[in-house]
């Protein structure tokens, strides 16, 4: 089948070349693809599509009774990144996410780069996100961000940037996962041939990180899942399925004497550690929201006297923010005195004024974004909407200034894909790769391809129209 | 790298089970066996139907009432006929316990104790919620002859079984389950019985007569048992019919099989060894199982089927409640516990 390849563009396509070549990684795919018919092809994205209704690979979508589960399409043709492009974003990760924590653990304890005025102190303080209630607080093993889901893009000439780093509550690994078993069934002559990094012990690679954080020799586990309406309950349950512990929601647990414990058949069992998939604020109705119906009153008291370890942990939202993100560079340096491996995409800090008359001024080509929005809401891309957008965003920056950053609009890279059923072209791509940090920081050898099935589009959210590809990361 | 373990590391005590998990896992087993045992309904009075001599006019009300909801259904409907019939028992949602709700409601029991199934067992009862749905999308109670889908149904769920007894380990959830399973079937057998009270023969003068007799081999069929019951006691005759759906021993549908095999599951599930009860649900499971085992089929005849089997609902249904108190709703015995 043909790849419809346009030859005049300005981004980064991750099949072909400058030259209209496939390149060197993406050779034996290319010409499976050029020598597949079309009916071929089609069958093969029919058979996946099956497989993950059959899955019951759902995310539920709020405020839709009549489609209430929704599957994250996934187009079969996967993206590829060949071993050394892969070693440089394993460094980076692991360089960035060695600082957010040690950056965690001082704005929560010693304050220090606040003090050496490196970070804004009000940018902090001030934050919603910097969760007193964590002052002076040193999670198990002094370790903050367990789990991250660090989104990445690559510019028109290749180079990998940081976008986003997600050091809450990140989602979409169970796609990764089982996006590679679905895509396994439909190339396994090319798996072999290429040499593709297995993912499939992720699972396990998380139980050990958990039970790593409890000092018991058995510790009991949980997923903490808001329940089963949530939009990735499906993640939830099945990470607790391949890890074989206990799915756990807030009417499941109560706290006693500080101690935490889940109601079975039997009567009250300890619980010792919980990766939670609630946000912070939901975890604890003493501690935080009075209002959660989620979570469990005497949670936190329970996590500050040590007897209950909670992936990722408290108060690491303040760490993301958009704002903050313009700072990690400065964070690298602070805390490791080395450069930043993986770069920063150019941010435009609207609370500074330099930054935010330029802002002003170049409101049609840049991206503004609020800065504690998430799933795509709250953006404007400049060059994509008229005048009036523009001007309304610039009423929004100038009457609150801390709320957006503005970044140049990138080109993020396409990767070709098949479109409704009858032609292959190049869509745009971000990547999402999964971090572990537990005795070490590890980064799986895969992610989350999302990408944005719309002609032209640039937002690749699921909420808003986004698909995903299984990534092969090659040896 | 991996760390030696200390010894013993690996042997495993038995997991304790979220009260949650094990309501859901408990109606996750009586949805499936509802749905199973609607199709069987469905598909044998579809059978029935066609042996009737042809000025005999087609029964389905009989069903409708055997199931206990005819009064959901003279709501939407005022006639008894066949599609009406099996769109209510099959496809109508808002009939919680047609098979398309049955099925949904099993599959969305699964779905909030996924963790604790295996891969299989949620994939192929996510693919039998796909494939109710898609007959009801195209309108299957509308085809001359639907048979095939009950058939299918049933298959589907007795593929289920057979995952489970093949790859489910014999822990808390699988006693769960199989309690659900069993009471369900009790029930839902001690109403296929009942359809034949229902049924209206012509004129009282019908009683042993060949079309009687017809409505007894369709109801063994109903409950696959036709050729036991043949091999176990020849003659076709109410008697034999309802000892061996009631009070047989050996039987896996019949209703004191089932209510021993629940019994069983009471046992394991609280560790107790039998003889006596060490809780409330086990006192009502055994003090029905027990009154089964000394009943006597000429009495349940002489006073009254219909009016025994009614009996029989009640207590079951008594029994589930038990279940309820015992193991699923306990968190006000949890805080109590707790203050001490």
């Amino acid at each position: 089948m043909k790849v419809n390849h346009e030859k005049h563009h300005s981004f980064y396509d991750e099949m072909y070349n400058e030259h209209q070549e496939f390149r060197d990684h993406y050779n034996s795919f290319g010409e499976f693809i050029k020598s597949s018919s079309a009916k071929k092809l089609n069958e093969l994205q029919f058979s996946a599509d099956k497989a993950q209704m059959a899955m019951g690979m759902t995310f539920n979508v709020y405020h839709d009774k009549e489609g209430m589960e929704k599957i994250l399409h996934l187009d079969i043709i996967p993206r590829i990144i060949p071993g050394n492009d892969w070693n440089i974003i394993n460094e980076g990760l692991k360089q960035r996410i060695t600082a957010l924590n040690l950056f965690l653990q001082d704005i929560y304890n010693d304050q220090k780069i606040l003090k050496d005025k490196v970070v804004p102190a009000d940018l902090i303080l001030g934050s919603k996100d910097f969760l007193k209630p964590c002052i002076g607080l040193t999670p198990p093993k002094g370790i903050w961000c367990h789990i991250t889901g660090t989104d990445l893009v690559r510019d028109n000439k290749g180079e990998f940037y940081i976008l986003e780093d997600n050091l809450r509550c990140p989602s979409g690994v169970s796609y990764m996962l089982e996006s590679r078993e679905i895509i396994k069934r439909a190339f396994p002559d090319l798996f072999n041939k290429l040499g593709v990094r297995p993912v499939s012990d992720y699972p396990t690679k998380l139980l050990d990180m958990l039970q790593f954080l409890s000092d018991k020799p058995k510790p009991v586990i949980g997923v903490l899942t808001p329940g089963v309406y949530n939009s990735a309950y499906f993640e939830h349950s099945y990470l607790a399925q391949q890890m074989g512990v206990e799915l756990v929601s807030g009417i499941d647990l109560m706290v006693q004497d500080k101690k935490v414990y889940m109601q079975t058949t039997k009567g009250l069992e300890r619980i010792d550690v919980l990766y939670r998939r609630i946000d912070d604020t939901f975890l604890d109705p003493m501690a935080f929201n009075p209002n959660s119906m989620l979570g469990i009153p005497g949670l936190f008291e329970a996590y500050k006297a040590g007897n209950i370890a909670l992936a990722n942990a408290p108060g690491t939202g303040v760490a993301d923010d958009k704002a903050v993100y313009a700072y990690v560079p400065r964070i690298i340096k602070y805390y490791l005195d080395q450069d930043p491996i993986l770069k920063n995409v150019p941010t435009f800090l609207c609370r500074e004024e330099k930054d935010r008359l330029h802002v002003l001024e170049n409101i049609s080509e840049l991206v503004i974004k609020e800065t504690n929005a998430a799933g795509g809401y709250g953006m404007m891309i400049g060059p994509k909407v008229d005048a009036s957008e523009h001007e309304k965003f610039r009423q929004l920056v100038k009457s609150n200034p801390e709320n957006y950053i503005a970044q140049p609009t990138l080109s993020l890279s396409t990767v070709p894909s098949i479109i409704e059923n009858n032609t292959i072209e190049g869509r745009h791509v971000d990547l999402r790769p999964y971090v572990l940090y537990g005795k070490d920081v590890e980064v799986i050898p895969g992610a989350l391809t999302r990408v944005a099935l719309k002609k032209g589009s640039l937002v690749v959210n699921s909420s808003q129209g986004g698909g995903s590809k299984d990534t092969w990361v090659l040896y | 790298m991996v760390e030696a373990k200390t010894p013993g590391y690996y042997i495993k005590k038995e997991k304790n089970m979220l009260s949650r998990v094990a309501n859901s896992i408990y109606w996750l087993g009586r949805y499936m066996e509802r749905a199973e045992n609607y199709a069987r309904f469905i598909n044998v009075n579809f059978n029935l139907m066609l042996d009737l001599p042809p000025d005999l006019k087609e029964q389905w009300e009989a069903l409708i009432m055997a199931t206990g909801d005819h009064e959901l259904y003279k709501t939407r409907n005022q006639t008894y006929n066949m599609q009406e019939v099996i769109y209510f028992l099959s496809f109508d949602t808002s009939n919680p316990n047609s098979i398309i709700s049955s099925i949904s409601n099993a599959r969305e029991n699964a779905r909030m104790i996924r963790e604790n199934l295996t891969k299989e067992s949620w994939e192929k009862l996510n693919e039998t919620y796909l494939f109710v749905k898609k007959a009801s999308d195209e309108k299957v109670w509308k085809e001359e002859d639907p048979r095939n889908f009950f058939e299918d149904v049933k298959s589907r769920i007795l593929l289920l079984y057979g995952l489970a007894e093949n790859t489910v380990a014999r822990t808390e959830a699988w006693h769960f389950r199989q309690l659900g399973q069993y009471l369900e079937r009790a029930d839902k057998t001690s109403r296929i019985l009942d359809v034949k009270y229902h049924i209206l023969l012509p004129s009282p003068k019908e009683v042993g007569s060949p079309l009687d007799f017809l409505h007894w081999m369709a109801l063994l069929k109903s409950v696959s048992a036709f050729n036991t019951y043949r091999r176990l006691y020849g003659n076709i005759s109410p008697h034999g019919v309802v000892e061996f759906l009631i009070l047989n021993k050996y039987f896996p549908r019949s209703v004191l099989f089932c209510l021993k095999e629940a019994e069983q599951c009471l046992y394991k599930i609280s560790g107790s060894t039998g003889g006596g009860y060490s809780n409330s649900a086990e006192k009502a499971m055994g003090e029905l199982r027990s009154k089964l085992e000394y009943d006597d089929v000429n009495d349940i005849i002489s006073d009254g089927l219909h009016e025994y089997i009614e009996h029989l609902q009640i207590k079951i249904n008594n029994i589930s409640n038990k279940i309820n108190d015992n193991y699923f709703q306990i968190k006000d015995n949890f805080v109590s516990q707790t203050m001490e």
